[in-house]
């Protein structure tokens, strides 16, 4: 039995270490500014907070509702966390989410978790955050309709962003997967859609002081409708050029040395993965290995230490 | 009938004294307006077991949140002679022992220890002297096989009283329990009773349970729309039918 | 209730279990990195991975198709690396029409395309030996030894705390619903599709307000018992003799996989 949608989670060995490593690292800047800026908004109350509204967003997941033929859609909740919790709240909560998806039920790798917390955390929040706020002093029913609408368009980019990935790292033709996640998103958007409305227009009626316009208007400003029109205007736009014309997103990336890069990458720091002075031989392919595993742990270490450094609440007694 | 406990007034800062829990002329509205207590007085004897009973929105959760300075009212607490203020607060964090009702949100830490530990590690202590509390906690509520189980997988009776452990293991000179009957099947309930029967400490225990208020608590105080509405011997009040149905509870056989 | 639906960890006496949770989460990322880093097609290494993954479940003492038997969840990815097969950098093996499409299986594609689903799925199944091995707040520990950032990982620790208590109350509302609506055969069971989300929707609402309700009171709690913004742990776990010894035992191994993967 798996625990969460599953189309969206992508396991280890699906992406190179070239494409896991830079989402982890735009994730970890996002995430260590997420504690950060919780931190300081909710203060004492930031780990009962996110640590509850996490578990709702696992739980939440489990509301199925049946399709047809015996499949059923799911909740992913990436942009109704952002909306009533604010956009840095909402990254965090998906984060733990994701975190131990990966970590307890092997729903997702722990080496792309970074891309896995990018694309269902980190875009749905700046999609579904950023669209949201831009309508904030709307009637209702043209806000609901606007957090429908990111919600479906935050499922997209989500699926999207796997679809590059994947692509990226050679594990995928474009030209199949790209068609095929925003087909089977697009109807699982429209759930999320719905649910997202529904979910927040009962908030709303039953419990009007927890999504106050207000409320929700402290939780960020410009910069994130700036970034959510952005990004929901790149995916508008990339979704169907790329579906119908996949070849011309290729030779684009192949153009711009985008492709090469991603397939090859940790072995083109140390050119071909061989040290140029011991020459073409196995021993300086183990050299080089050996080279490559070093300093792997090492920035992996010089990352952990420096986010112990940053982080204001991690204080042992 | 109304035998209400009157309040001595006579405050000398500091004071060596015998009662454990002092409240004096406490109100409370909340942010909505909506008044939840209204000129509560009452003050506790050291060792003195007394049960709180009233209809629901009474105000006894309310009531018991002020008594560790969780909300603050108009009016004065202190526990041990220590006045409840913003400076003395880990003080009274510590010297109070204050259970929620439902001990899924008394829990919520992973493990047994790591909540029995929580209140003690965040007072300050040594590790050496939090162990050793957490052994005697769990000892005193006869848990001790249960130190590195998961809190899920408590029942509900295990989780009461683990989770009366999670106060005991602070040193509280005050115990204040919420509903620590509610949702226990008989043997539960039993173990329960002669857990609090046997614990040597103050206690002020909310509860609708008067079966067991009748069996343990010597003294009880009515409350009923914010203010209390009777304070005295469980013996007479549990026998006046007319007092207690005016106030919704009925008359344990 | 439902709380053995997501226990991952089995109890069992034996080595695997005993390693310090810091090594343990080490060497799942070391393998998963050393998968990562091996090239297409180093079948040998791979063999080796293998190995090391059944020696692990033999120690563990939880039978050596353990990890296997419960790696069947992450099957249904593969479907994304399928199309992988049909990448043009390769010889074509064969060419299959149907219809309107032509697709072309080409050696590098298969080559890939096994290579990944090799790589994932040795992946998982050291995960899924953790987890089994490690109560799931001693691996919180570990993560907080390793300098995880401590607020990160007391949200992850809630989470996994009222994970239980959550899903209880969404498999209540659940089967409220599901009795709700059994009445109705002869109608399309639940009403429309539109409709059937809306009522998902109105429980996520429901199952909010009470969350954000219930975290009210476990701050509560948590005030309670003397918490002023530092949540403050025990380490419960030091490294022994043995651990250390275990551990650079795997480093050399992992580096002895990578030297075998790249010698051809």
């Amino acid at each position: 039995m798996r625990f969460s949608p599953a189309q969206l989670h992508i396991p280890d060995g699906f992406l190179t270490l070239f494409v896991s490593a830079i989402f982890w690292l735009l994730t970890v800047l996002f995430v260590n500014q997420a504690i950060r800026q919780t931190n300081k908004k909710l203060g004492e109350k930031q780990v009962p907070l996110m640590g509850i509204m996490a578990a709702f967003i696992f739980a939440a997941q489990m509301i199925n509702f049946p399709v047809a033929g015996g499949t059923s859609g799911h909740f992913l909740g990436g942009a109704l966390a952002a909306i009533v919790l604010g956009p840095w709240a909402g990254i965090l909560v998906m984060t733990a989410v994701i975190a131990i998806q990966g970590l307890l039920f092997q729903d997702g790798g722990l080496l792309v978790m970074g891309a896995n917390i990018f694309n269902m955390g980190i875009i749905t929040a700046i999609i579904g955050f950023g669209l949201y706020r831009s309508v904030l002093n709307q009637n209702t029913k043209v806000r609901l309709g606007v957090a429908g609408f990111a919600a479906w368009l935050s499922t997209m980019a989500s699926a999207l962003l796997a679809a590059l990935q994947l692509w990226i790292s050679g594990t995928s033709q474009l030209q199949i997967v790209l068609p095929a996640m925003l087909g089977v998103h697009v109807l699982i958007g429209i759930g999320e859609a719905v649910i997202t409305v529904a979910a927040l227009s009962l908030i709303e009626r039953t419990r009007p002081d927890l999504a106050k316009p207000e409320k929700i208007a402290e939780q960020g400003g410009y910069g994130w409708i700036i970034g959510g029109v952005l990004f929901s205007v790149f995916a508008v736009l990339l979704s169907p050029f790329a579906s119908q014309n996949p070849d011309g997103l290729e030779s684009v990336a192949e153009n711009l040395g985008f492709l090469s890069a991603g397939v090859s990458a940790p072995y083109q720091l140390l050119s071909d993965y061989s040290l140029p002075f011991l020459g073409s031989t196995p021993l300086s392919t183990i050299a080089a290995g050996i080279i490559g595993v070093v300093v792997t742990f090492a920035l992996v270490f010089l990352i952990s230490r420096s986010l112990k450094k940053t982080d204001p609440t991690s204080k042992d007694h | 009938m109304s035998i209400k406990h009157q309040v001595e007034t006579e405050t000398a800062p500091l004071k060596i004294t015998d009662e454990t829990l002092q409240v004096t002329n406490l109100h409370f509205a909340y942010p909505d307006g909506h008044t939840a207590l209204q000129n509560v007085s009452f003050t506790l004897k050291q060792g003195e077991k007394v049960a709180l009973v009233g209809p629901n929105g009474a105000g006894k959760s309310t009531l018991m949140l002020h008594l560790n300075g969780i909300l603050a009212g108009h009016g004065e607490v202190s526990v041990a002679g220590l006045p409840i203020n913003e400076k003395n607060l880990p003080r009274i964090r510590a010297s109070v022992g204050l259970v929620f009702q439902n001990p899924d949100d008394q829990l919520f830490s992973p493990t047994v220890f790591e909540d029995v530990a929580f209140g003690p590690l965040h007072m300050g202590l040594s590790e050496t002297e939090v162990r050793q509390r957490v052994e005697s906690a769990l000892e005193a509520v006869v848990m001790t096989d249960y130190r590195d189980r998961l809190s899920h997988h408590l029942s509900v009776g295990e989780k009461k009283r683990i989770a009366i452990a999670t106060v005991l293991s602070m040193s509280p000179q005050l115990l204040v329990l919420d509903e620590p009957s509610a949702g226990l099947d008989p043997r539960a309930r039993r173990k329960l009773i002669h857990l609090l029967r046997d614990l040597p400490l103050t206690m002020l225990v909310s509860t609708h349970d008067l079966a067991l208020v009748k069996e343990l608590f010597p003294r009880t105080i009515i409350m009923d729309g914010g203010s209390i509405v009777a304070d005295g011997p469980s013996d007479d009040i549990l026998e006046d039918v007319t007092l207690l149905e005016a106030h919704g509870l009925e008359k344990p056989y | 209730m439902h709380a053995n639906l997501f226990d991952r960890f089995i109890e069992k006496e034996s080595i695997i279990h005993r390693l310090d949770p810091r090594v343990k989460v080490i060497t799942l990322v070391g393998f998963i990195l050393s998968n990562a880093l091996l090239p297409d097609g180093a079948w040998l290494a791979f063999i080796v991975g293998w190995i090391f993954l059944l020696f692990a479940n033999d120690l563990s003492k939880l039978g050596l198709s353990y990890t296997f038997r419960r790696s069947i969840i992450a099957l249904p990815f593969a479907l994304a690396a399928v199309s992988a097969i049909f990448s043009p950098m390769g010889n074509p093996l064969a060419t299959w029409h149907f219809g309107m499409f032509t697709l072309t299986p080409t050696d590098l594609g298969v080559l890939r395309f096994t290579s990944i689903l090799i790589r994932s799925w040795l992946s998982v199944q050291m995960g899924i030996l953790l987890v089994a091995t490690t109560p799931f707040p001693d691996l919180i520990h570990a993560l907080e030894h390793l300098h995880f950032p401590k607020s990160l990982s007391t949200i992850i620790a809630f989470l996994y705390r009222y994970l239980f208590v959550l899903t209880d109350e969404t498999f209540r509302l659940l089967r409220a619903r599901d009795a709700r609506s059994a009445g109705l055969e002869g109608t399309k069971a639940g009403g429309a599709l539109f409709w059937r989300m809306r009522v998902a929707g109105n429980m996520a609402g429901q199952l909010f307000v009470r969350s954000y309700d219930r975290s009210d009171r476990i701050y509560s709690a948590m005030l309670s018992r003397g918490y002023t913004g530092n949540i403050r742990t025990l380490n419960p776990h030091t490294m022994k003799q043995s651990d250390w010894a275990i551990s650079s035992t795997i480093a050399v191994f992992l580096i002895v996989t990578q030297m075998i993967g790249w010698i051809r």
